[in-house]
Order: C-alpha cells, then sequence, then structure tokens
C-alpha cells in the first residue's frame, strides 16, 4: 500500500518536473528540474527493485550529465528571450504529434499480453534468495556480457577523446615545448670521451651554444651628422 | 523487498507493469514535444533526449523486474553509457559551434547544407 502510494507521488513528480523541462523559460531552470525528474526516475527503479541501477543514475546523470549541462547553459552567453520566439508556433504541431504518438502507445500497451514461455526464454535469470541486486548484477556483467562491458568502456573513451578534441584550442601568447624544433636540433654537441678517472671535470662544462641572435636591424641614417661608426 | 518470487519464475512486481508502462510513455511524449517546442534552443533538444533515454530505461527496467531478467538491467547500464557519451559529445559541439558563430540556433546551424 505504501509502496503504491510512493510510486504515485514519485511519477507525479517525474511527469511535473518532465514537463517544466520543456517548457520552462530559463534553460537554467530546465537543467533544474531535470535533476529532479532523474532523481524520481531513480525512485521508481528502486521501488522496481533495480538498486543499482537506481544509485548509477542519481551519480552518473545528476552528479555528471546534469552538471555538464548546467556548465554549458551557464557558460554561453545566450539570449535566453530570443530562444522562446518559436514556442507558440510550433505548439500545434507540436501538440499534434505528442497527442497521436501517445494514442499509438497507449494501443500499444493495452492490446499487448505476454508470451507464455516469456519464463523460458530469459538469458539472465535473477538468482534470488539472498543474492543483492548489485552482486547479481556483477556476476553477469563481468562474465556473460564483458565484450559489452568492454565495448561501453570504449564508446566513453571516444567520447572523451573526442570531447577533448573538440573543444581543444591553442591560445596566442602561451608558451608550449616544440617537439619537432628539439629533435631537428644537431651540430652543436659532439661526442667526448672524457680522461678516466677524471670525469668531465678534466673537460669542463660543454654547453650547446647558444642560438645566433638576429642581428640589429641596420638603421638608415639618412643625415649623417657623425656618431656611427663607419667613419 | 518490493519484489516477491512468483510460482512460474517471474516475480509480482509490488506496482503493476503496466504503470510503468505509462509513466514512460508519457515521459516519451514530453521528449517529443519537447523537441518540437524548443526549436531554437540546442541545450534544451539535447535535454529532451535524455528524456527520452531515461523512459527507455524506466521500460527496460520494469521489464526486467516483471520477468525477473537481469538482462534488462544490464542492457539500460549500456543505454545510460551511451547517453552519457552522447551528451558531452553533444555539448562540446554546441560549445565550439558558439565560440564560432555566436549562437546555438538550430535555424543557424546550415554550414552543412551544400
Amino acid at each position: 500500500m505504501i509502496t503504491t502510494l510512493a510510486f504515485y507521488a514519485f511519477a507525479f513528480v517525474l511527469i511535473a518536473s518532465a514537463t517544466m523541462v520543456v517548457t520552462a523559460r530559463n534553460p537554467v531552470h530546465s537543467v533544474l528540474f531535470l535533476i529532479l525528474a532523474f532523481f524520481n526516475a531513480a525512485a521508481l527503479m528502486l521501488i522496481a527493485g533495480a538498486e543499482f541501477l537506481a544509485m548509477i543514475l542519481v551519480i552518473v546523470y545528476v552528479g555528471a550529465v546534469a552538471v555538464l549541462f548546467l556548465f554549458v547553459v551557464m557558460m554561453l552567453d545566450i539570449d535566453f528571450a530570443r530562444m522562446r520566439e518559436g514556442f507558440q508556433k510550433y505548439l500545434p504541431i507540436g501538440g499534434i504529434v505528442g497527442f497521436i504518438l501517445l494514442l499509438e502507445l497507449a494501443l500499444v500497451v493495452s492490446t499487448w499480453t505476454t508470451a507464455s514461455e516469456a519464463t523460458d526464454l530469459r538469458l539472465a535469470p535473477n538468482p534470488g534468495g539472498g543474492v543483492t541486486n548489485t552482486e547479481a548484477l556483477g556476476a553477469i556483467l563481468y562474465t556473460d556480457y564483458v565484450y559489452l562491458f568492454q565495448l561501453s568502456g570504449l564508446v566513453l573513451l571516444v567520447a572523451m577523446i573526442g570531447a577533448i578534441v573538440l573543444t581543444h584550442r591553442q591560445r596566442p601568447g602561451t608558451k608550449r615545448q616544440n617537439v619537432a624544433a628539439q629533435i631537428a636540433r644537431t651540430g652543436s654537441i659532439s661526442m667526448e670521451r672524457p680522461p678516466v678517472g677524471a670525469g668531465i671535470a678534466e673537460l669542463g662544462i660543454r654547453r650547446p651554444p647558444l642560438p645566433e641572435a638576429p642581428k640589429p636591424k641596420q638603421v638608415a641614417h639618412a643625415d649623417d651628422h657623425g656618431h656611427g661608426g663607419h667613419h | 523487498m518490493p519484489t516477491t518470487m512468483g510460482m512460474g519464475g517471474t516475480t509480482e512486481m509490488a506496482v503493476g507493469l503496466s504503470h510503468y508502462l505509462a509513466i514512460s510513455s508519457i515521459l516519451l511524449v514530453l521528449g517529443v514535444v519537447g523537441i518540437f517546442l524548443n526549436r531554437k534552443n540546442v541545450i534544451v533538444i539535447l535535454m529532451s533526449v535524455e528524456l527520452i533515454l531515461l523512459a527507455v530505461n524506466l521500460n527496460l527496467v520494469a521489464f526486467s523486474a516483471r520477468l525477473d531478467d537481469l538482462a534488462g538491467q544490464v542492457f539500460a547500464l549500456f543505454v545510460l553509457t551511451v547517453a552519457a557519451a552522447e551528451a558531452s559529445i553533444g555539448l562540446a559541439i554546441i560549445v565550439i559551434y558558439f565560440r564560432n558563430r555566436g549562437s546555438i540556433e538550430v535555424e543557424d546551424i546550415s554550414t552543412l547544407r551544400g
């Protein structure tokens, strides 16, 4: 009874906050409502018995993705008033498409039945007993689904590299290591054979010669009033 | 525990499966409508895509709980991963687009239109 009540409460807040995400005037408010929606969806997953996934949803979505959205929304200097311009114009078509979609989904959900052999076709039945959800999930994630697990790691790696490559830029005025120039520098250092026992102290410390300073620009003196060195 | 083992292997959920399906259907429709309504703001469009993926995850978890099959939860985990990657790449594209053009309106994004 209390579970049903909690379900309806969380579901109501989830739908309300999702509505606010798409209709809020300020994108910052949209992100905050999105965080609320994620929390309530995590609660719904908790009611369904998927504890690990609920916690991951809170950590990954609220802790990482939503904060990333918040960063970007606050970083970009956007004219929020202009962003709202097409809202009224697209309301009818959006409403019609949404209504049709909802109607079709309602038809599917109301006429759908479970196959009689569905329980025999399960891929990874829940072990039940005293095994927790996290333990059961880990037992199949690292054995049966290990390739998919590695693949998801690869997806995250590609996303990380892609985000860095896309947003990286070289600012002017910063000092950088010039690897090509370092490797291409030749002829300045010669191999020496220091005397045995005396070591480098006998030879003195050899330093590569400093690069030639650019010659000072020859100043042309049109009027010769005699202070130069070329007399 | 919200779920108890039934006789046939599937569990009797505390809340019916159809309730979960209704909630996730409404969430999906809200996400689609959000894409239509916020035609100017790409960030809100990305948030709508996140809502759609959340609806998918809720659906997968509900069916996983109904059938007592953990494969659905594993799949939801991968959907979560792809959603995170998609959000990071999308936001990176938005940032560089804003840096180059000073605007993130969808109507302005026509650079690749031949």
